[in-house]
């Protein structure tokens, strides 16, 4: 026997049932609608080309586009500047963060490691194109101009809170006995770090890192003040340099170039998406 | 065993977790109405399983699969919908938990509020003092009613819990040890108290402690790997198992 | 290496967070000295002209910080009722099955794109969209910006909600159950208000996130340096003016920037330092 009642309220809970699992589905709505958009307008973009040469000038590209020719030329200045100043961040980001966020795991009630920590979290939450006029004014104003470096400071600034916190999470959840056993037979606190609880954690923190990265490379804004961009190939660090992002910007503000966006977006999505999968993969693995 | 107007009847009742495992094997048996009857047994046997079986808990997971009848006032609940099967039981869990968020007024009256249904303040107050009077809480709480139930002891934490389900003037209460969680002091409390509640309602209570089913109850049932082994007076049980299983568990031969 | 030459070399590095907070904030002061020696504290951040007409240089900071609180408040509403069926669905629902990892990737990748890539989105596909609805005839405004900003900050809101709405005891919910609720009616009055606090502070920190957004903000909201007078109309936030006008700017405008890049700053620092101090405060109890 049902009364009316109860039988609405097993229909009000039916619907929030429905409601909640079409809201979710709807969310993954954006998802697909960007990366259908990007691949379907950019896939043919992609060629040899497309990654070892560089920029067209703006009036190479109005000649092509006048000729009915697809647009010459492609974004390799772009990878290569991205490579570039990613590769420099990471090698100076990756010892310091580690090393930081040992700090942290290691003293976990000291006062000074409580203030780090805080700060990690300020650092972490800063908005990016802060980072980019502050590395304006360290960097490219005392250099007198832009730079490799000073995209690179940017993006070291961005990475650090990140595979600091990554560094200290996997150390704390580490067994204490790992630690414990380590001292035991004789060791001491920098041996059992470096020998016993860093190879444990290398997991963890090698995700941190993986994630860093694609949390990074895709930064537009703060590069806009400090590598500038270039339309050329350059390995010099003293001097302006391209970027994927900056492209996809540059591409984005110029009409004769907006043919190109797509290419170039394509490439820095499934870059990063990659990344972002592989991390999770990994962090599953390792985890079991 | 022959009851003459049994309130719970359990007709070939199984629960199974999956297709391959069992918990609860074809059980049969007949609950008298305003008595206590304890469900007794090693740990595993099934006797939580049965008891949740009876609130339909089995159904708020998937796995779980319930099969023969279970007849309350001769209806079968199990084609019955859970929502309104549950406010006719009640049940008490093993660890007491008040909802944090209300207070102990409202936490008696929380089952009528998830219900949705609006009493008036008079009826409120009515049930509150009934409800905390029958589980001997309300002197004890009386001016304390607006404060979160959790800054209870856990023994009154447990009362505040029976008088949650009694609020709702269930036909069977349902008490999945009750006290495993409690102190001596406040399980003589409670011990106490189900003796004066089996006037108003039949209390079915599963317990390890084999004092406490002697204390308590009138009828007791024995259940090993899922199986009901043996089921009649307490006393009798007790004194007289007819099972070799029952007698091997009473004198403490088996875990 | 004893023991002493490791946690010297240890906190060393940890220096490094100290020193380099340090120097923003030192940095973002200095250089923002000019500008409200020049205009005054509160004067800059009330004034609503922005004019670099040389000789007559005005600015004032107020139609971005309303720019950015427009976009902000209107991404969080657009946000909650995507987020909060996401949070359910992977904290409650479907706790622990395949479809809640699913949806919990599917999310992950939304937090990962580029905001560039957000922006390129929002620029051409929403935008007409908006044009074609005739919603606003530019297309571009805080409208369209908040619209992008919602679906960047779900993922954000949607997983610290659901990490709440996991951790809500199963005993209550079972409690609540015995007493004959449905399920709707054990999420509305035993799982919100238990999981309540750690879900709003889910939102301060989506909030803290949507605050400091630049690409996506600059490529939709019309670049105009004006108060927007409705949510169709265009502005500019704190974030976007500086990456407008950065490259350009010199001496006051220069310096007026870099009072904005504070004021952003101070505000986001606010928010993060709230929503992580009731973060912490909700998994404690």
């Amino acid at each position: 026997m049902t009364t009316s009642k109860t039988k609405n309220r097993l229909v009000k809970d039916k619907a929030m049932l429905w409601v909640v699992c079409l809201f979710a589905a709807l969310t993954a709505v954006p998802l697909f609608a960007i990366l259908g958009e990007v691949l379907f307008r950019g896939y043919d973009q992609l060629s040899w080309s497309f990654f070892t040469e560089p920029t067209p000038t703006a009036y190479k590209a109005m000649k092509a586009i006048e000729a009915g020719e697809p647009i010459p030329g492609g974004i390799a200045n772009g990878i290569i500047g991205t490579m570039i100043m990613l590769g420099m961040a990471v090698v100076v980001a990756v010892p310091t963060g580690i090393l930081c966020g040992a700090f942290l795991a290691e003293n976990p009630k000291n006062r000074f490691a409580q203030i780090v920590s805080y700060l990690t979290d300020l650092l972490q939450g800063t908005p990016s194109v802060i980072i980019g006029i502050v590395t304006y004014i360290w960097v490219v104003v005392p250099m007198k101009g832009y730079s490799a470096i000073a995209g690179s400071v940017a993006l070291f600034i961005m990475m650090l809170p990140l595979i600091i916190r990554s560094t200290e999470e996997t150390l704390k959840i580490l067994p204490q006995s790992l630690k414990e056993a380590g001292l035991a037979l004789g060791g001491n606190r920098a041996r059992v770090m470096l020998k016993v609880q860093l190879p444990a954690a290398f997991g963890g923190i090698f995700t941190g890192v993986l994630l860093a990265i694609s949390r990074v490379i895709g930064e537009t804004a703060p590069l806009m003040f400090t590598a500038l961009g270039c339309s050329f190939i350059r390995f010099a660090i003293d001097k302006p340099i391209s970027a994927v992002p900056l492209l996809i910007w540059e591409f984005f503000n110029d009409p004769n170039l907006q043919e190109l966006i797509w290419g170039a977006s394509l490439f820095l999505l499934l870059f990063v998406l990659t990344l972002n999968l592989t991390a999770k993969y990994l962090a599953k693995k390792w985890n079991q | 065993m022959e009851s003459v107007n049994p309130i719970l009847e359990f007709n070939k009742t199984c629960v199974s977790y999956t297709k391959q495992t069992m918990a609860v094997k074809y059980v049969s048996a007949a609950i008298d109405r305003n008595t206590i009857t304890a469900i007794m047994g090693p740990s595993g046997c099934g006797k939580s399983t049965l008891l949740r079986a009876v609130n339909l808990m089995h159904n708020l997971y998937p796995n779980i699969r319930v099969d023969g009848e279970i007849l309350l006032n001769g209806e079968n609940i199990l084609s019955m919908e859970p929502i309104d099967v549950r406010r006719r039981v009640g049940m008490v869990f093993q660890r007491p938990a008040p909802f944090p968020t209300m207070s102990i007024y409202d936490n008696v009256l929380s089952g009528y509020a998830l219900n949705g249904i609006k009493l008036s303040k008079t009826e409120k107050d009515a049930t509150v003092e009934r409800c905390l009077k029958s589980v001997a809480l309300w002197d004890e709480v009386k001016d304390v009613l607006n404060k979160k139930g959790t800054f209870l002891s856990g023994g009154q934490q447990q009362r505040l819990c029976i008088a949650r389900a009694l609020a709702m003037k269930p036909d069977v209460l349902l008490m999945d040890e009750p006290t495993s969680a409690l102190d001596p002091i406040a399980t003589a409390h409670i011990e106490e108290l189900m003796q004066e509640l089996q006037k108003e309602v039949t209390i079915l209570i599963v317990t390890h402690n084999m004092g406490q089913a002697m204390r308590i109850s009138s009828k007791s049932m024995f259940m090993y790997l899922g199986e009901l082994v043996e089921y009649g007076d307490t006393a009798t049980m007790f004194s007289n198992p007819t099972d070799e299983r029952t007698k091997a568990y009473l004198t403490g031969k088996m875990g | 290496m004893n023991d002493k030459l490791y946690r010297i070399l240890l906190f060393a590095a940890a220096l490094i967070m100290p020193i380099v907070c340090g120097g923003v904030v030192y940095a973002l002061v200095t250089d923002a000295y000019e500008a409200f020696e020049h205009f005054g504290f509160f004067k800059f951040l009330t004034s609503s002209e922005w004019s670099y007409t040389e000789g007559a240089e005005q600015y004032g900071a107020l139609p971005f910080i309303t720019g950015t609180l427009m976009t902000t408040l209107l991404a969080l509403i657009f946000c909650i009722p995507f987020s909060l069926p996401v949070a359910l669905f992977v904290g409650e629902y479907f706790k622990d099955t395949k479809v809640a990892a699913v949806l919990s990737t599917v999310t992950d990748l939304l937090a990962g794109i580029p905001s560039i890539i957000y922006g390129l989105w929002g620029f051409y596909t929403l935008r007409p969209l908006i044009m074609a609805l005739n919603i606003s005839p530019q297309g571009s405004g805080v409208l369209t910006a908040s619209l992008v900003l919602a679906i960047m900050i779900v993922p954000y809101a949607a997983s610290l909600s659901a990490e709440f709405i996991k951790m809500v005891p199963n005993d209550l919910k079972e409690g609540a159950y015995s007493l004959g609720a449905t399920r709707a009616e054990v999420i509305r009055k035993i799982v919100f208000p238990i999981a309540g606090s750690g879900i709003f502070s889910s939102y301060i920190l989506a909030i803290g996130r949507a605050l400091g957004e630049t690409m996506t903000v600059t490529m939709l909201i019309g670049n105009t340096n004006n108060i927007p007078d409705s949510i169709t109309s265009t502005g500019n936030s704190m974030a976007s003016i500086i990456a407008n006008q950065f490259g350009e700017a010199s001496d006051l405008r220069f310096s007026s920037l870099i009072a904005i890049g504070l004021v952003l700053f101070l505000i986001t620092a606010v928010i993060n330092m709230i929503g992580k101090m009731m973060i912490k405060r909700a998994r404690i109890s």
